[in-house]
């Protein structure tokens, strides 16, 4: 159909998944799995009752409910406090069941942050389309997937139809040169990325995140850069599938097995961009030149490295962003010139689907081990997963970080955006693994710098926002 | 879905970049199972103060703004997530258009599907119109979907570009689902090929 032009991954997974082009050029693209939980669900399933429809894939489809989940104590949907919270969860449990969709209860071992499971279990495959109800769902892409976030009203769409209504995004190359140096992660070069392209530098493109860096990310890695292509404003993150990416995916649950494994990695190989396919947006970052990151406003794109400086708005010219600046210095509580190493932190968070991978954990345990939490700081470690946590407490690293001082909860998206009971009180300040530092998203008031899990273990152990690279 | 074709009302200038979705309705309120109800939570930690006594100097508190159809504002207006209470929040509100130098994707797509015309004019447009947009109950701005323009108080008009897909939904208030599903015989015979291309492919509910 599209002849000899040599395309992109993005071009390719669009044109698999076309199901009817009209004639203003908005596509009915096919969705293959649709990730459902408990915050943005109800009022599909809702619309979809009113209108008398049913599910069109249940097998195309999975639930689970991550956002309000206490990780402390008792968790079945009747021993959650909180009113609203607890009416989501046992409301998603109704639902799957009238509509007939799969659901991984909160008390199997499987259950976690919606985009940490995906992949874990080999819902989410190369080449395939996958949406949920929540913007993150960009971390998919790092298998080589187009997955994107869709508002309330599109998961009730694709519930009924199994497709979107969409027009094409525009492709953006974002290649990163050389590997990344000690102390430096996938966290760190997503916040450098955001950094230089702003916040809204990704807007209306899907991003392809390539070169050496990139290759040498294992999956985690690749996923936390994936994760936070929507704070660069992208609709999705994408990285080619090669060796890594078929490695991991062989032997999960729902991946294909056998010779079914062998035929997809077939077709997955034909995936990669063409040599030739052209970009709309290319940018190069050279990952020699990235140090470990922190954020020191409220939005993600306010960004340092460890080693500078809170910015100081008079050096801007540009009014309005100077006022931004200042607003954000305001909230943040924080003075121009300050030494960023200076700045002091009550909490720490390591967590999220950004980071709360067992690959963080140990990044993290590797540097809580054999010291101490700060006196006065509280420091939580959150799995993202059930598995997550298994597999730690496997290792060893829970005991590790708890004689550390740390708190070893039980997986849920947590102090991420402070649904469940895990928030900041106002004017606490944390260092966090989370994906957003917006005004109040950890808790009213709270003031969030956003770095890796070395680097909030780093915070954790010194009460402030150290360099993880002189901890050695 | 309520139509949108023309629309004459009272613009609320908010000259900021940047305006998140937790700006819009802050996390804590989106543990709701409803659609309605949000719009006393429009704006929230702006709107009110610690003790959530309303901060008089809001522009959604000020008398001749608290039936404001329309906002101006300034670029990138709803960045961050993707839920859809912030649409859900403004309408409820009341507000049925903003106006733009540029959205973020998810919160432009979410707009329409709610029956909120998101328009993208230049900066300086922008800001004209949030000068005008200042002199409160006494200059209504006009937004006419049809003819695709802004019309000022002064009566200049101002085209903007639109989706001609998502204005023809607009304009008649139609639903996406009934639209899509006109074309289930496609979906059909799609899922057909695909299982005879991809066999391989595991499905959700199998494991
Ligand atoms: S961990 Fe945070 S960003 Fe991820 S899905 Fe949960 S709330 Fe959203």
């Amino acid at each position: 159909m599209s002849g000899n032009k040599p395309r992109t991954l993005f071009d390719k997974i669009w044109d698999s998944h076309v199901v009817e082009r009209l004639p203003d050029g908005t596509c009915v693209l096919y969705i293959d799995r649709h990730l459902v939980h408990e915050v943005t669900s109800p009022q599909a399933f809702e619309g979809l009752r009113l209108a008398g429809r049913k599910v069109r894939r249940p097998d195309g489809t999975i639930a689970v409910a991550d956002h309000n989940i206490p990780t402390v104590g008792p968790r079945t949907p009747a021993d959650i406090k909180e009113e609203d919270s607890r009416i989501q969860v046992q409301t998603l449990e109704k639902n799957v069941v009238e509509f007939g969709v799969p659901y991984i209860p909160i008390l199997d071992v499987r259950q976690g942050i919606v985009h940490i499971i995906g992949p874990e279990l080999g819902i989410s495959l190369p080449g395939t389309t996958i949406v949920c109800g929540d913007s993150h769902t960009s971390t998919h892409g790092a298998l080589g997937a187009l997955a994107f976030g869709i508002g309330t009203s599109e998961v009730e769409h694709v519930l009924a139809t199994q497709t979107l209504l969409q027009s094409p995004a525009k492709n953006m190359l974002i290649r990163v040169d050389n590997t990344l140096g000690f102390g430096t992660s996938g966290k760190d070069l997503v916040l450098a990325i955001i950094g230089k392209i702003t916040t809204a530098g990704g807007n209306g493109h899907v991003i392809e995140y390539a070169g050496e860096a990139i290759r040498a990310l294992d999956m985690a890695g690749r996923m936390t850069v994936s994760n936070m292509s929507i704070e660069a404003g992208a609709r999705a993150g994408l990285v080619a599938p090669d060796e890594t990416t078929f490695a991991y995916v062989q032997g999960r649950e729902f991946a294909p097995k056998g010779a079914a494994f062998e035929q997809a990695v077939a077709y997955w190989r034909t995936l990669p961009s063409d040599p030739g396919a052209v970009y709309d947006k290319t940018v190069v970052l050279d990952a020699r030149e990235i140090a470990p990151m922190v954020t020191w406003g409220t939005t993600p794109g306010a960004v340092v490295p460890v080693t500078g400086v809170v910015p100081d708005p008079s050096a801007v010219t540009d009014e309005a962003a100077r006022a931004q600046m200042q607003r954000m210095l305001d909230y943040m509580a924080l003075t121009p010139g300050t030494r960023m190493q200076d700045v002091k932190i009550d909490v720490v968070f390591i967590g999220s689907c950004t980071n709360g991978r067992i690959e963080d954990i140990r990044a993290a345990a590797a540097v809580a081990k054999g010291r101490k939490v700060a006196a006065g700081v509280q420091a939580l470690v959150v799995p993202g997963s059930g598995q997550v946590k298994l597999a730690a407490e496997r290792e060893g690293l829970d005991r590790i970080l708890l004689e550390a001082g740390f708190e070893w909860r039980d997986p849920c998206c947590s102090m991420c955006l402070g649904m469940n009971p895990d928030k900041l009180t106002p004017g606490q300040r944390s260092a966090s693994t989370s994906n957003r530092n917006f005004e109040g998203r950890q808790g009213p008031g709270g003031r969030t710098h956003l770095v890796s899990p070395a680097m909030a273990a780093a915070a954790a152990v010194t009460g402030r926002l150290a360099d993880v690279r002189q901890l050695g | 879905m309520d139509k949108f074709t023309k629309l004459t009302g009272v613009a609320a200038p908010l000259p900021l970049a940047n305006v998140d979705t937790d700006k819009i309705i802050p996390a804590r309120f989106l543990k709701t199972i409803k659609r309605s109800g949000l719009g006393v939570h429009l704006f929230d930690t702006l709107r009110y103060d610690a003790e959530g006594k309303e901060r008089p100097e809001f522009v959604l508190n000020q008398a001749q703004y608290r039936h404001a159809e329309i906002i101006v504002a300034h670029e990138n207006f709803g960045c961050g997530s993707s839920r859809e209470h912030a649409p859900w929040a403004l309408l409820d509100f009341g507000i049925r258009c903003i106006i733009a130098p540029d959205f973020a994707d998810i919160f432009y797509n979410n707009s329409f599907k709610n029956g909120i015309l998101p328009i993208r004019l230049p900066r300086a447009v922008c800001d004209a119109l949030i000068e005008d947009a200042k002199l409160g109950g006494n200059a209504r701005i006009t937004v006419d979907l049809e003819r695709q323009v802004v019309v000022r108080p002064s009566g200049e008009e101002i085209p903007f570009e639109i989706d001609p897909f998502r204005k023809h939904l607009l304009l008649n208030g139609l639903d996406d689902i009934g639209q899509t599903m006109q074309h289930v015989t496609s979906i059909d015979s799609y899922e057909a090929r695909r299982r005879a291309d991809q066999p391989w492919m595991p499905g959700t509910t199998a494991a």
